[in-house]
């Protein structure tokens, strides 16, 4: 009967696209938006995530989130230095600037100051040039959207200048920084030079990158900074994790994609089950007569939710398909870096998809199961 | 035995209370093997009523009935349907064939029901679709045969799992004078064995000479009952 049920789907042709687009359509629309939040409020850490050498961020105890800071002191670094078990600890600056091009053209840029020494925190994914090139004096390395901002359509080239609160500053590398949450370009310079870059505040400490001496702990040195300077120490994921619930908790972001995708779920839902029951329905005559003629309520069943699962399976892997073309599409698009299509998003789609069909069928299922056979004999 | 079907006192009532409509009021009928035996009367007088009942897609509400041996009454749900399936074949009057499927696929429903595979079911169809003159149209979808033809496909259904009993309402109600004339001849020549009794439910005169027996309803009951010797009707209760 496997191949009747299969008949009797694919014979209405209409019916058939109409059911595998609504489903197609919901996936994609699920699918998709899921994937953009989670790319978008994986961004609000994106500058965590670059820094790799430090695993301990050390900031003011009342701070929420990486773009909220306030300065530390001087003192508070050397109390840090002077913890148990702690091997380095260098200041982070994280702040925005004003950049301009040879052409007068400006915008904000969101600016990382490196310790001046160590130049720890520095970007590792560089596209041209070296990020050690910092250590010499008036230089910053820029990222690709900030390059091809002020230089449009023109080669990486090192060497050209850039002037930041109208000191001339000359561009050593260009590197691959992970997208921002707001959409500036990222620069990266050398602590002592951000001052000067940004003029206005007197302290720039928005941060404190530090790392564990060998045999201890993450936690057990978070434990100890907090302890003994009353400052908050975490580390870098959890760090990621704060910032990204912060912008969760704190914006109407998840409230607007929550809408779109209740929407596409909705949708998705009262579409399949409105065709799937209308087909259903449209076949009940014919449900009828295979009733009468003695196939089982069970069999019937099965063959209701066989065509529901095929539905579901078909149109489940056409929308998602085009949401991970639309991914692939957009990969080299620097707006749209980071964004893309995670294994869990595919699995959470495909359990809501499931959950779409067994409602769709539900209530064809019903209306056959209650169906009496003798029907078939009324005109 | 001579009875494929024995009615006593049958009754069926739908509805309850001041609803209640009784409909079949106490029917004694019976239906021999290797005989044709329609059931007819003025419409609403509970023919197709009376055939839901002896196919087991109605419970009497009240009588005895025996269909091929078997107390009806008894069989619970699951049972009722597993005997349908094995023993009965089904004509309804708007053919009811499933759009979707061909000629010899709606043919073989029967056997795919009893989890046949599907080729051997098909190729069984087929051979059956050729005894009814349809062997050049088995790939055909309903859509795209005549009303006899489909009707032939419908006997071809109900045929193709050997049925002890074969029951049939209004089966040429639906087509012209000359194919019903044409399909109940077919039915008769290949429908009717020694060991396997057939039912139909009419109101068309015109097939009448193809019965061997009628039973005449009225109001809910058997009014009276002829057999059919070579073309003369002879009063038999
Ligand atoms: N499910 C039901 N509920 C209530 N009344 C019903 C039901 N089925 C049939 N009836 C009634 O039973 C009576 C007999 O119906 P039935 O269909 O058996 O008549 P029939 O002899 O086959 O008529 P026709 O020649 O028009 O097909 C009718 O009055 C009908 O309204
Ligand atoms: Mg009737």
């Amino acid at each position: 009967m496997t191949f009747v049920a299969w008949q009797m789907l694919t014979g209405d042709r209409a019916k058939y696209l109409g059911l595998i687009f609504a489903i197609a359509f919901s996936t994609f629309l699920m699918s998709h938006q899921v994937s953009i939040f989670c790319g978008l409020m994986n961004r609000t850490s994106s500058q965590i995530d670059d820094v790799q050498d430090a695993s301990l961020w050390i900031m003011d105890p009342k701070t929420q989130y990486l773009d909220e800071t306030k300065a530390l002191t001087d003192q508070d670094l050397y109390r840090i230095r002077g913890v148990q078990g702690i091997e380095w600890a260098v200041p982070l600056f994280k702040g925005t600037s004003r950049a301009k091009g040879p052409d007068g053209k400006f915008r904000g840029v969101i600016l990382m100051g490196l310790d001046d020494s160590t130049l720890v925190g520095a970007p590792r994914k560089v596209v041209k040039g070296d990020w050690r090139a910092l250590a010499e004096p008036e230089t910053i390395a820029v990222d690709q959207t900030g390059y091809e901002f002020f230089f449009p359509g023109e080669p990486y080239t090192l060497g050209r200048t850039l002037d930041l609160n109208d000191r001339t500053v000359k561009i050593v590398a260009i590197i691959d920084s992970s997208a921002p949450f707001v959409n500036l370009p990222v620069f990266y310079t050398r602590y002592s030079q951000a001052l000067q870059f940004v003029g206005r505040e007197r302290n720039l400490m928005s941060f404190v990158l530090a790392k564990a001496a060998p045999g201890v702990s993450d936690a057990e040195a978070c434990r100890r900074i907090a302890d003994a300077t009353g400052l908050k120490a975490v580390t870098a994921n959890a760090f990621a994790w704060e910032t990204i619930w912060y912008y969760i908790q704190n914006t109407g972001i998840p409230i607007n994609f929550g809408i779109t995708i209740a929407i596409a779920l909705v949708v998705g839902t009262v579409v399949a089950g409105q065709t799937f029951y209308l087909f259903t329905v449209e076949n009940l005559k014919q449900f009828g007569a295979l009733k009468a003629i003695g196939v089982t309520n069970l069999v019937i069943v099965a063959m209701i939710l066989m065509q529901a699962m095929i539905v579901g399976a078909v149109g489940y892997g056409l929308g998602i398909s085009m949401t991970a073309a639309f991914f692939e599409v957009t990969q080299n698009n620097l707006d749209l870096r980071g964004f893309r299509l995670l294994p869990e998003v595919m699995l959470g789609t495909a359990a809501a998809v499931f959950l779409i069909v067994i409602l769709a069928s539900f209530v064809s299922v019903r209306r056959v199961v209650v169906l009496e056979p003798a029907v078939v004999f009324r005109g | 035995m001579n009875e494929a079907v024995i009615c006593r006192s049958v009754v069926k009532n739908f509805g309850t209370g001041e609803n209640e409509v009784k409909v079949l009021r106490g029917v004694d009928f019976d239906v021999h093997y290797g005989e044709m035996t329609f059931l007819v009367g003025p419409s609403g007088c509970g023919k197709t009523t009376l055939l839901s009942v002896i196919a087991g897609l109605l419970n009497a509400t009240a009588g005895d009935l025996r269909v091929l041996g078997t107390d009806l009454a008894h069989l619970r749900n699951g049972k009722a349907v597993e005997f349908r399936r094995k023993n009965l074949g089904f004509v309804f009057q708007q053919f009811n064939l499933l759009p979707a499927l061909t000629a010899a696929e709606n043919a073989a429903i029967p056997l795919l029901a009893a989890g046949w595979n599907r080729r051997k079911a098909v190729d069984k169809a087929v051979t059956i679709l050729e005894d009814l003159g349809l062997g050049h149209r088995v790939a055909a979808k309903p859509n795209q045969l005549s009303g006899g033809q489909q009707q032939r496909v419908a006997f071809a259904r109900a045929l193709i799992h050997e049925p002890r009993l074969v029951v049939c309402d209004e089966p040429t109600s639906a087509l012209d004078a000359d194919t019903g004339h044409h399909v109940m001849d077919l039915l008769r020549r290949i429908a009717v064995r020694p060991d396997r009794a057939v039912l139909v439910v009419t109101h068309d005169s015109r097939i009448f000479p193809f019965a061997d027996r009628i039973a005449h309803m009225n109001d809910g009951l058997i009014t009276n009952i002829e057999k059919n010797n070579e073309g003369e009707l002879e009063h038999v209760a």
